[in-house]
């Protein structure tokens, strides 16, 4: 029918719409040979001269690493990975560290204007707090100072080693221990850097701390790992965006983001990933496997995760709560999308071990494509959790008729003054929906743009301003045109 | 304004128009009725682009252009406008936004810049009042949670927002009752002017108690067997649609 191929001609149109951030920039690098061995971890620690706390620490995670197996537990199709046929340490070459911005390579200063950034003074007025880490290493953090006045630490992993290695030996890994997963297990062995965040008791950033990173460096593993810890009564809101260059092979990211909230204290954590999603036939794109989880350890302290997923050829990520103190909160709030050949699988776990907890639950799935998405989710309430309470509601909607939608929604219950609501719909985009719209004027883009951030608007809402307006048009960009 | 010439419509292969003939010209409104199945719908939906069905023949010409080379997005801007017998939901857009868009690519399309806030929102309120639509309506999702009565209304409202040359009204008095009849109709009246047009198709002869129209045909079997004044529309009621089908048997 004459439908049918209007549709293809549209699907085909947009899907090979162009991933906008597929760039190289051509810095020089200080680079690794290819491998994982003990060598290579010795060398990554000595390169970034680090204690020997942290070189023990990497060593015990890569000899458990290599008792462990890749999960395959998840609804995934993984193409094996040659662990050994990859770079663990690629750093943009430059003097000593940048002491102000005219000591940053202008290469790579030209790559963060691209990506739009805030690296520079001007930006400033736009008022958000940037951590840019390129390949492995972190390029400038900018605010520092201003940050430093109120007794926030805001840096790259590696200055907080060396600058705070007390409280880099004291919390790191406490959250996600290198025994947690086989990908957090690779990570802790040969992270090369990251953030790290530590708010004050009684402060509340000014502004939105934010940090960007970017794979740029061919055959290169990203594996940065990221510690917020919020003190009493403290407040952070932290953003985090992510990018790689078009390439036909997969590449590897695999993160930590480990989140410590004490009494009162208040974590928002939100992310727009965009890692490059592979081509409409599924070749490249990144391989996406992260671990990020926050102990609301305090009384009343609160942990909200926001996320937009539009990129990566394979998403595994569940980024979860414990909540551990009485009173304390678990929020997630999660739009996925998939298109062509992607597949993600992710979700949240929510384990409540403090009275009184409460935890909510918004997934919205979208599928377009030949693409696969799934929610996995557990909500386990523990024997202590008096009166805890969940509401999940994982929402799914497909475009098309060649992709999946899959929910898998684990609740574990001990105690029985708890409260669990689980509620799921799937829908698809109609054509009804899409015509009404085209008879009032509006094309078939633009319909989709409006019919898909109106299905996501619950958890777009939750993004701070400067991130919401971009989550929105990737939204569009990602899907426009795979109707069925 | 509009001339439709022998047009001729199926969907996957069954004939539904077997060549309808119709002239509408501006400051006019035209009635077309007809039993269930008669096509009506289909002619309302083959106005407005919707791509279900195939023109196998026949022609359509909308101010001198030729309509049905036009995607249904572009009609719209045009100045046709598709009042739905079943308006359907957009869970989480606002009316307000999806307003916005609507008449900012009209807007676009005439070479226009985008209205400001303050404006649309003040033609907003201009358009509630004419067409005496509470304005809770506006501040929900598109459809979303409206009784069938409210969303022909805001189908209504959606016309004096756009405020197009051509308004194909399909079966907008479905479904209501009494009162919003009148207020749907008076709507119409209101934005009735000697530069626009209107379609009217409907089962019943009520509506036309409160639209008088300028012209009524009667669809049946895909064609329209006869047009008159507004008188055809009391008899039609008078002696049902056996009547007609009596008489298109006996030709």
């Amino acid at each position: 029918m004459a439908k049918e191929k209007d549709q293809d001609k549209i699907l085909q149109k947009y899907t090979q719409n162009e991933y906008k951030y597929g760039w190289v920039t051509d810095v020089e690098s200080d680079t690794l040979p290819k491998g994982l061995n003990e060598d290579i971890i010795r060398a990554i620690s000595k390169k970034k001269n680090e204690p020997q706390f942290l070189l023990d620490f990497r060593l015990k995670a890569f000899r458990h690493w290599q008792q462990m197996k890749m999960p395959d537990w998840a609804h995934l199709q993984i193409p094996e990975i040659d662990y050994q046929d990859m770079v663990y340490y690629s750093a943009p070459r430059q003097k000593a560290g940048p002491k102000n911005m005219d000591d940053v390579d202008p290469e790579l200063k030209k790559t963060f204007d691209r990506l739009g950034i805030p690296i520079d003074e001007q930006k400033r007025l736009a008022g958000v707090a940037v951590d840019a880490v390129m390949d492995s290493s972190s390029v400038k953090t900018t605010f520092k100072e201003k940050l430093a006045e109120l007794g926030i630490i805001f840096c790259s992993f590696s200055e907080a080693v060396q600058n705070h290695p007390d409280l880099v030996k004291e919390y790191m890994g406490s959250v996600v221990p290198y025994t947690d997963n086989y990908f957090a297990a690779l990570n802790s062995a040969v992270f090369s850097d990251g953030s790290f965040c530590y708010i004050p008791k009684g402060v509340k950033t000014p502004m939105e701390l934010s940090t960007y990173f970017r794979i740029n460096a061919a055959n290169t593993g990203q594996f940065e790992r990221t510690l917020i810890v919020a003190e009493d009564d403290s407040y952070v809101s932290y953003l985090e965006g992510c990018t790689a260059p078009i390439r036909d092979e997969n590449q590897l990211h695999a993160a930590i983001v480990e989140i410590v909230a004490k009494d009162n204290a208040h974590v928002k954590y939100s992310t727009v990933q965009n890692w490059y999603p592979g081509n409409k036939d599924g070749k490249g794109g990144i391989y996406n496997f992260v671990t990020k989880r926050g102990k609301a350890q305090g009384n009343n302290s609160k942990i909200s995760w926001t996320q937009v997923e539009t990129g990566s050829a394979i998403t595994w990520k569940y980024p979860s709560v414990i909540l551990m103190g009485d009173n304390s909160v678990g929020e997630f709030y999660s739009v996925a999308v998939t298109n062509n050949h992607q597949q993600a699988d992710t979700g949240t776990k929510m384990i409540h071990i403090g009275k009184n907890t409460k935890s909510t639950i918004i997934s919205k799935g979208i599928s377009a494509g030949y693409s696969n998405n799934s929610y996995r989710g557990l909500v386990k309430i523990t024997k202590n959790a008096e009166n805890a309470r969940n509401f999940s509601q994982c929402d799914s909607m497909l475009m098309g008729d060649q992709c999946g939608a899959h929910t898998f929604p684990y609740i574990e219950t001990e105690n029985m003054s708890s409260i669990v609501e689980h509620e799921a719909t799937t829908s698809k985009i109609g054509e009804d929906q899409i015509f009404y719209c085209n008879q009032r004027g509006i094309d078939e883009e633009d319909a989709i743009g409006l019919i898909v951030n109106g299905y996501a608007k619950e958890v777009l809402n939750k993004l701070p301003m400067e991130f919401a307006v971009e989550a929105q048009t990737l939204l569009q960009i990602s899907l426009e045109g795979s109707v069925g | 304004m509009l001339q439709i010439k022998n047009l001729h419509a199926s969907i996957e292969g069954n004939e539904i128009l077997k060549g309808i003939n119709l002239e509408v010209n501006k400051g006019e409104i035209h009635a077309i009725m007809g039993p269930n199945g008669s096509g009506k719908s289909t002619l309302a939906s083959v106005l407005a682009g919707r791509d279900l069905f195939d023109i196998t023949d026949g022609e359509i010409l909308y101010e001198g252009k030729n309509l049905l080379e036009m995607a249904p997005e572009e009609r719209a801007r045009e100045g046709i406008f598709l009042g739905f017998q079943y308006p359907v939901e957009i869970p989480g857009v606002s009316m307000m936004n999806f307003l916005k868009t609507a008449v900012n690519e009209q807007r676009k399309h005439r070479g226009q810049d985008p209205m400001k806030s303050s404006d649309f929102l003040k033609m907003m309120r201009e358009k509630k009042d004419l067409v005496e639509i509470d304005s809770n309506l506006t501040n929900r999702s598109v459809n979303e949670g409206f009784s069938g009565g409210e969303k022909k209304r805001n189908e209504i409202f959606q016309m004096a927002m756009l405020d197009p040359q051509l308004s194909i009204l399909d079966e907008t008095d479905s479904g209501l009752d009494i009162d919003a009849l009148k207020i749907v109709a008076h709507g119409v009246n209101k934005l009735k002017s000697p530069e626009n047009a209107t379609i009217v198709i409907t089962h019943y002869q009520r509506l036309l108690n409160y639209i008088i129209p300028d012209k009524v045909h009667v669809l049946y079997g895909g064609q329209i067997v006869r047009s008159g004044d507004k008188d055809l529309a009391i008899e039609l009621e008078e002696k049902g649609y056996d009547w007609l089908r009596k008489e298109t048997t006996n030709q």
